[in-house]
């Protein structure tokens, strides 16, 4: 039971270690929240899970956070990604696909993007 | 022995996302590397409850957990539409 506990949080440890490598590393906010949310999310979930595990009597309550950080992060991030989309933050150079481009509320991030080209 | 290494490896994670958090061009960025941290210190403070041998500090992880889903879901709020 040890062990397994340990090794489930040497797991999420680097998962957390990763993650915030790619919110150092990546050229655009998108992609740092992609690397925030996901990396995080499992990298906390493995390491509430492990401790949860290495110590049984513990396990209902590293459940409830778990389960907590697993439904609430994946919203906050979300809602940091939407209102970034809204406020006019730039994509990087080397995006291929936008599909925001046909929603009202994402204008001045389009505007601001043709404003671009028409100086260049 | 391996509890040090798990709070070394966290505590680089942290500083990582710090850094992030002093360069961020724009204000969503600086927002999304301090999501990342609070999100860090929650499994940290579970860690720490394992390695001192307290349960109370789940439940500091716990409330720490709410308070840090309010206050991102508020800043994304400001960001989207000001005050």
């Amino acid at each position: 039971m040890q062990l397994t506990g340990t090794i489930v949080i040497a797991i999420g440890t680097l998962f957390l270690f990763l993650g915030s490598l790619g919110i150092l590393r990546l050229p655009d906010v998108y992609n740092r929240l992609q690397a925030g949310t996901k990396c995080t999310t499992l990298g906390a979930f493995m390491t509430i899970i492990g401790v949860g595990i290495t110590q049984p009597d513990w396990l209902p309550k590293t459940l409830v956070i778990a389960l907590f950080i697993l439904i609430t992060n994946p919203i906050s991030n979300h809602a940091l990604g939407r209102a970034s989309c809204k406020s006019g933050v730039p994509l990087c150079d080397r995006t291929v696909v936008d599909k925001t481009k046909d929603f009202e509320q994402c204008k001045p991030l389009h505007d601001e993007l043709e404003q671009d080209e028409e100086i260049q | 022995m391996s509890e040090i290494i798990f709070l070394a490896i966290i505590g680089l994670a942290i500083s990582l996302c710090l850094l992030r958090m002093l360069k961020g061009p724009t204000a969503p960025d600086r927002a999304v590397a301090v999501d990342t941290i609070a999100t860090i210190t929650t499994a940290l403070l579970v860690l720490l409850a394992s390695i001192f041998q307290r349960y109370v500090y789940l439940d500091v992880a716990l409330v720490y957990a709410v308070l840090t889903f309010i206050g991102s879901v508020a800043i994304a709020r400001f960001l989207e539409k000001g005050i």
